[in-house]
């Protein structure tokens, strides 16, 4: 009780009540990760156990249309499927991927920004290069060429198993610079700071005094960055998944069913990909806004 | 056998711009000497201040002795048990993350001394119950006591003090000096203490070095240097402080700016700010004699 009482009057909390957008964003969040979360359980129907479809149902309208079912409230695909299912599996596995990916753009950056900034010197320079070369190719173009370059090494039945990892280590190797860049400034600064110096007469080893000193006093803005990245991360499953060199089709995320969906947009069946579509839409935007407002809390110097 | 013995210690750094706006800009490489042919002898149990203007490099001396700087030339002798450090910056000294116990403990964990941190935060004069507390919940000198504590926790015989109330206010310094002395006595600690206020100096200092663009150009027994104080700079210092030594002497502010370290002057480097200068000052560096340095001292002309 007194813990919720405090987290309830903490400063982050009074910025957040204040913020009827962030609330909504909040609420939204929290809505999209549950049904993602409890897609297996709460979901109308298993999209992935073909038995359980009914190839008559295909094409059905969602339900307030004239053909619609009330069975499927969001209609059905091409083979049945209900779509409002697909969603909440897609956006687990949308999710999944992002915070995969992000996780481990978020320790690789991290690390080696911690090392380049407490470091300096070679180690610096040759981290900081490789960011900058990295950071003129756009995201999508790193994550496409190390899939591409899975899909060459790893024979083709092996791939789909793997599939899923190799993505999210697509995706978050390419976003790794940006926790780097962040990290190596904040570790600058603070390793001139004198309780750095109190260790190192103590005779703490450089290591000890990375991981023990400077990291807790660099990760606030890692993880607003972080925040932001999951929804950055979604979009670049999405739109690898579009292009089809995402998640295999027997896994589709949310990129998968809005491709699938397309074939079917100019025959008059919109909703297989538009439902799809307005779920990414929601599930990007609402993680965007919290991050944005994570970002204003915890420094307010930058609003 | 001194604890402590610095034998002609140099200390460079570079400071040039990036290599390649070095080589774009045609720029030479850019070495600036903060502390140049420093010589000194510290015994056990005394107390020695080191005085001069911010730059003149009083805290690389101090970070040269604890180990944080090699030495780029010349020796730092110390046969002592082990050297900690006080630093200025209350609000920067301690991290902000961590558990005021655990900022103590560090040593103790860290070098396996056996000390207890309730017993070491009582004798800076704070309560056991303060570990459970963060740094940002305490005073300025508040925060220097727990520095002292965990200084303490290392087991050290010899303590760097580098400005160690230059950050308070003038009642708190007061406090926090009586606490240093006090330990001194108990724990038969070394002090090197720094400072650029004289008058703190005064206090505690049993022998004194005044320090002028990384050079040592005074050093005597405190009262000496107070009464009778031989190196112009050193006059001047004291001129600008009414209350200290020479009574009666109308205080008369510093003089004249502290030279760019990168391009000190020829000769004696506080040349372009001393009323002796002359021909030989401008092209000669003065020898390190009998505790100064200065051509008219040893000339007999002042
Ligand atoms: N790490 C460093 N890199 C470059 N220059 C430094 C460094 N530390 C000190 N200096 C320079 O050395 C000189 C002496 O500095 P310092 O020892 O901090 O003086 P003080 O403590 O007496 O104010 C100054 O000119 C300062 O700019
Ligand atoms: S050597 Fe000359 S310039 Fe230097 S302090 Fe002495 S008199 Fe002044
Ligand atoms: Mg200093």
């Amino acid at each position: 009780m007194i813990l919720l009482r405090r987290i309830w009057d903490h400063d982050l909390a009074w910025s957040f009540r204040r913020s009827p957008v962030t609330v909504v964003a909040a609420a939204l969040t929290v809505i999209c990760v549950g049904a993602a979360l409890l897609a297996p359980w709460a979901s109308p129907q298993d999209p992935f156990d073909m038995a359980a479809l009914n190839l008559s149902d295909a094409f059905t309208p969602p339900a307030w249309e004239d053909k619609g079912m009330a069975s499927y409230p969001l209609g059905t695909d091409n083979q049945g499927r209900d779509i409002l299912s697909t969603i909440m599996h897609g956006a687990r596995i949308s999710l999944g991927v992002g915070i995969a990916a992000v996780l481990f753009a978020l320790v690789l950056g991290v690390s080696l920004g911690l090392l380049s900034g407490y470091l300096g010197g070679r180690v610096d320079a040759v981290i900081m290069r490789i960011a900058d070369v990295q950071l003129s190719f756009p995201a999508i173009l790193i994550a496409l060429l190390i899939d591409g370059f899975a899909r060459v090494a790893l024979p083709g039945d092996r791939h789909d198993e793997l599939a899923i990892p190799v993505l999210v280590l697509a995706i978050g190797f390419a976003g790794w610079v940006q926790y780097a860049r962040t990290v190596r400034g904040s570790t600058m600064v603070e390793k001139e700071k004198e309780y750095v110096q109190a260790a190192r007469v103590i005779g703490r080893r450089p290591l000890a005094i990375m991981l023990s000193h400077v990291l807790p006093n660099v990760t606030g803005p890692v993880l607003v960055i972080g925040t932001i990245h999951i929804a950055t991360a979604i979009i670049t499953e999405a739109t690898l998944s579009f292009l089809g060199v995402g998640v295999p089709a027997t896994r589709p995320s949310l990129g998968t069913l809005i491709r699938i969906g397309n074939e079917f947009l100019y025959s008059g069946e919109w909703w297989i990909t538009v439902f799809p579509g307005l779920a990414l839409v929601v599930l990007v935007l609402s993680v965007n806004l919290l991050g944005d407002w994570l970002r204003d809390a915890l420094n307010p110097k930058l609003r | 056998m001194p604890l402590l013995k610095l034998e002609r210690v140099s200390r460079d750094f570079d400071v040039s711009p990036p290599w390649l706006n070095r080589v774009l800009d045609h720029e030479p490489r850019r070495i600036l000497r903060a502390v140049d042919q420093v010589s000194l002898d510290i015994d056990k149990g005394e107390t020695v201040g080191l005085v001069g203007e911010s730059g003149c490099g009083k805290s690389t001396v101090a970070r040269l002795i604890v180990g944080l700087y090699a030495p780029t030339e010349g020796r730092i002798e110390y046969r002592g048990r082990r050297l900690q450090m006080i630093f200025q910056d209350p609000y920067a000294s301690l991290n902000p993350r961590w558990r005021v116990h655990d900022i103590v403990a560090e040593p103790i964990r860290f070098l396996g001394t056996p000390q207890k941190v309730e017993e070491l935060l009582r004798q800076v004069g704070l309560s056991p119950d303060d570990g459970e507390k963060y740094p940002h919940e305490f005073s300025g000198g508040q925060r220097q006591r727990i520095s002292i504590a965990r200084a303490l926790a290392g087991e050290p015989d010899f303590l760097v003090c580098d400005e160690p109330t230059s950050a308070l206010d003038v009642s708190v310094q007061a406090q926090i000096l009586n606490l240093m002395s006090d330990l001194q006595r108990r724990l038969g600690l070394t002090y090197l203490f720094i400072s650029h206020n004289l008058a703190v100096v005064s206090q505690v200092a049993d022998r004194v070095g005044v320090m002028y663009l990384g050079r040592i150009v005074e050093l005597a027994p405190a009262a000496q240097l107070f009464s009778r104080p031989r190196h112009p700079y050193t006059r001047m210092l004291l001129d600008a402080v009414p209350d200290l030594g020479m009574s009666g002497r109308p205080r008369t502010p510093v003089r004249g700016e502290v030279p760019n370290p990168l391009a000190p002057p020829s000769g004696c480097t506080f040349h372009p700010r001393c009323p002796h200068a002359n021909e030989r000052c401008r092209r000669e560096v003065p020898a390190f004699i009998d505790g100064v340095a200065c051509h008219a001292v040893l000339e007999g002309r002042i």
